[in-house]
């Protein structure tokens, strides 16, 4: 081990310890793709048992579905704020990007408690059809992942106050970041296969 | 970290791929909204401009590369999309023949 070799890889060794926590959570991201695969297969295979219950068209809005799209896709934004601002070390810049993720991904799930509220309301819950067995599973496991998402954004938000900006917070940001990027790409399968194809 | 994690994306980088997805997503919304288009060329369009939007936010906003990490993010990424392609594609195919040799519906 002579300084010489070393100097080399002295950016990836430094890394390393941040740089090996991120991709073991971006192999876990990717088995989490392999779920939401076969969510959206089982979904496309029982799309059409509708049981005599209302289709895609009947109960989807799009002009409700653009809204959540743009809070998620704005939020994804601000996330990518946040690790901007993380690199440059402004740590009241990151809790404020946080903070309007949050509020944007807040809303995102107060939007989705709302349609599936009125969903089961009018009946079609559920345990209506097979249609709205697997949908409700779909989708309902996008929301859940972005709940603990915010919830995860309010822990880094704690973090940062209490142990402040370091080796061992950073790479829990950019965790985070891949996974509420990753929740962007999911809902983006979810609004073209699930919400445009359903209504055509 | 800062030095290995500075490439990771600028404003401007971000603001692209903010302005791209938009962009991405307003043509599928509004072509199925005015129903103006046989079914065939919207779900074209639907297709086209989700995969082209999934690309934008995994360059863009997650920063995939063939280069981090020695090729093994890209590499995992294309070994889940491999599994992707036969969990939903082989599922969409046994089912439809299924259907048809059961003659249900």
């Amino acid at each position: 081990m002579t300084t010489e070799t070393l100097s080399h890889h002295d950016a990836h060794d430094h890394h390393d310890a941040g740089g090996t926590k991120v991709f073991g959570f971006w192999v876990y991201l990717m088995s989490d793709l392999v779920i939401f695969g076969s969510l959206f297969a089982t979904y496309a295979v029982l799309m059409k048992g509708t049981a005599g219950g209302p289709t895609g068209a009947d109960i989807f809005e799009l002009p409700f579905i653009l809204v959540e799209t743009f809070l998620l896709l704005f939020s994804s934004f601000t996330y990518g704020m946040a690790v901007l601002a993380m690199n440059a070390g402004r740590i009241g810049q990151i809790q404020a990007w946080l903070g309007i993720t949050f509020l944007l991904g807040a809303a995102f799930v107060g939007m989705e408690i709302y349609e599936f509220q009125h969903l089961i309301h009018a009946g079609f819950g559920p345990d209506r059809s097979a249609f709205l067995s697997s949908f409700f599973t779909l989708v309902g496991t996008h929301g859940l992942h972005v709940t603990f998402g915010l919830i995860w954004i309010l822990v880094m938000l704690v973090q940062l106050r209490t142990k402040g900006l370091n080796d061992v917070t950073r790479p829990r940001i950019l965790c985070l970041s891949l996974f509420w990027h990753f929740l962007d790409i999911v809902w983006i399968c979810v609004f073209s296969f699930v919400y445009l194809m359903g209504v055509l | 970290m800062s030095d290995s994690h500075s490439a990771h994306g600028s404003v401007k980088s971000y603001v692209m791929g903010l302005i791209l997805s938009i962009i991405l997503t307003v043509i599928p919304f509004s072509v199925v909204m005015s129903g103006a288009f046989s079914t065939m060329a919207m779900v074209a369009v639907i297709v086209v401009t989700a995969t082209l939007q999934i690309l934008v936010q995994l360059i863009m906003f997650m920063h995939m590369n063939t280069k981090s990490d020695e090729g093994w993010n890209f590499l995992s990424f294309v070994f889940t999309v491999t599994i992707l392609v036969l969990v939903v594609g082989g599922s969409l195919w046994i089912m439809h023949h299924l259907h048809l040799n059961m003659m249900i519906g």
